[in-house]
């Protein structure tokens, strides 16, 4: 099973209740904004702590609160996109991209080409556009080696043409690199067309 | 221009303004760091303490100073047992009273830039496999660096100006504790020093103002998301 979830966790008033059992290909987590589906990609990127349950990605346990384990985010390999690119803004794009390599990983040719963004390296974050912003951080994240993804909410605020694009990205990932990929989106169609499956929450 | 003694009174003060920001510096950014990203008991009790420099009278730090360094005091009896050397009169006393008035300044412009980074981008580093120490290294120090040096200038300002607690701790003694503050006084008490007032007088502004304008220009570049370095 590629997603084995099942996490709980209080946040001020409001509770968080997940479960996922996934097989291979694109989970969607779908719902609507607030329902906590972020938290629920912090808690599998080990950002937060859940309060209880467990999780495994792949048959590797990451968390598990009955046995105390809780793999520090560092080492827990995800290949997270957050909803903002979050580059770091005081390294151009190329260094963006190499900050988290491992030589295990994809060749680094290959993948700027399969994102187009070799005419970006030289340039600083600030400077780049949402859809180019989006395309080096999915770029940054897949160099780093990820054992999965977690894409939150990938395409939104982009518009028809780049969405387009991002959407045949993440469907080449999904059957070309045989990643676990999970995603949130709150896009019914979205939803509809890229995923092998649907968790609502 | 200045004459051989003045420029002896300068380079003193560039000496104890500078040593007392280098030795400052780490103290100031851990203590800033602590305050910015640690919860911890007692918090606002530490951020008063740090802070009390800025609003007790100078001579009460100067007195307090004096009682930690005596021979037999806390610290002055630590120095003298293991390295049997004496702060007392000497300018790394001044600097030490320099140092002292300077952090809290340094202390809150540090504090400020590093609450400014964003932690997001710590976590995206974290989860690309950075460990604490690297996301502390390549991300979080560069994006508050230009914080931090604004903070260091003008800690070093501050500890230019340093009067009350330095004269209170380690007294003026001509070439080893008399920066432009000291000799500036001294000069207004003895007969015909005016011309000396002038022109040390405007040495302080000169560079006060110059520390205070890089200071701002920093802070400002850094405002505007550029990068110091």
């Amino acid at each position: 099973m590629s997603f084995d979830i099942s996490v709980t966790k209080r946040i001020g008033d409001a509770g968080i209740s997940c479960r996922i059992e996934a097989g291979e290909g694109l989970t969607v987590l779908f719902g609507p904004s607030g329902a906590g589906k972020t938290s629920v990609l912090n808690m599998v990127a080990g950002l937060i702590a859940p309060d209880q349950g467990h999780i495994r990605v792949s048959g590797e346990a990451l968390y598990d609160a009955a046995t105390g384990l809780d793999v520090p985010a560092d080492q827990r390999r995800a290949g997270y996109v957050f909803q903002e690119p979050r580059l770091f803004p005081h390294m151009r794009v190329r260094a963006n991209l190499l900050y988290g390599r491992r030589e295990s990983g994809l060749d680094v040719d290959d993948t700027i080409a399969l994102l187009g963004i070799a005419h970006l390296l030289d340039r600083w974050p600030r400077t780049l556009s949402g859809g180019e912003a989006r395309r080096v951080a999915i770029g940054r994240a897949l160099l780093s080696d990820p054992a999965f993804l977690l894409l939150d909410e990938p395409l939104s605020s982009l518009d028809r043409a780049r969405r387009e694009e991002i959407m045949r990205l993440i469907e080449r990932l999904r059957d070309e690199l045989g990643l676990p990929i999970l995603m949130v989106t709150h896009d019914r169609e979205e939803a509809a067309r890229l995923s092998t499956r649907i968790v609502e929450m | 221009m200045l004459t051989p003694e003045e420029w002896g009174i300068v380079a003193l003060s560039l000496k104890v303004g500078g040593v007392a920001v280098l030795l400052c510096l780490p103290i100031a950014f851990a203590l800033a760091y602590l305050l910015a990203r640690v919860r911890f008991p007692g918090k606002v009790l530490v951020d008063g303490l740090i802070h009390l420099p800025l609003v007790v009278p100078p001579v009460v730090t100067g007195w307090l100073l004096l009682i930690a360094f005596a021979p037999h005091g806390p610290i002055g009896g630590w120095l003298e047992s293991w390295f049997g050397v004496s702060v007392l009169f000497r300018w790394t006393g001044a600097a030490i009273a320099a140092g002292v008035m300077a952090l809290p300044l340094m202390v809150r412009a540090m504090r400020l830039s590093i609450e400014g980074v964003d932690q997001r981008l710590e976590q995206a580093g974290r989860t690309l496999g950075a460990s604490r120490w690297r996301v502390f290294r390549t991300i979080t120090l560069p994006l508050s660096l230009p914080g931090v040096i604004a903070g260091a200038v003008l800690g070093f300002a501050r500890g230019l100006g340093e009067f009350g607690a330095t004269i209170t701790f380690v007294s003026n003694v001509p070439g080893e504790t008399e920066t432009l503050p000291l000799a500036i006084y001294a000069a207004l008490q003895s007969p015909g020093g005016e011309a000396m007032v002038l022109r040390l007088a405007a040495i302080s502004v000169l560079l006060s103002l110059s520390a205070l304008i890089a200071s701002e220009l920093i802070a400002r570049r850094a405002g505007r998301g550029l990068h110091v370095l």
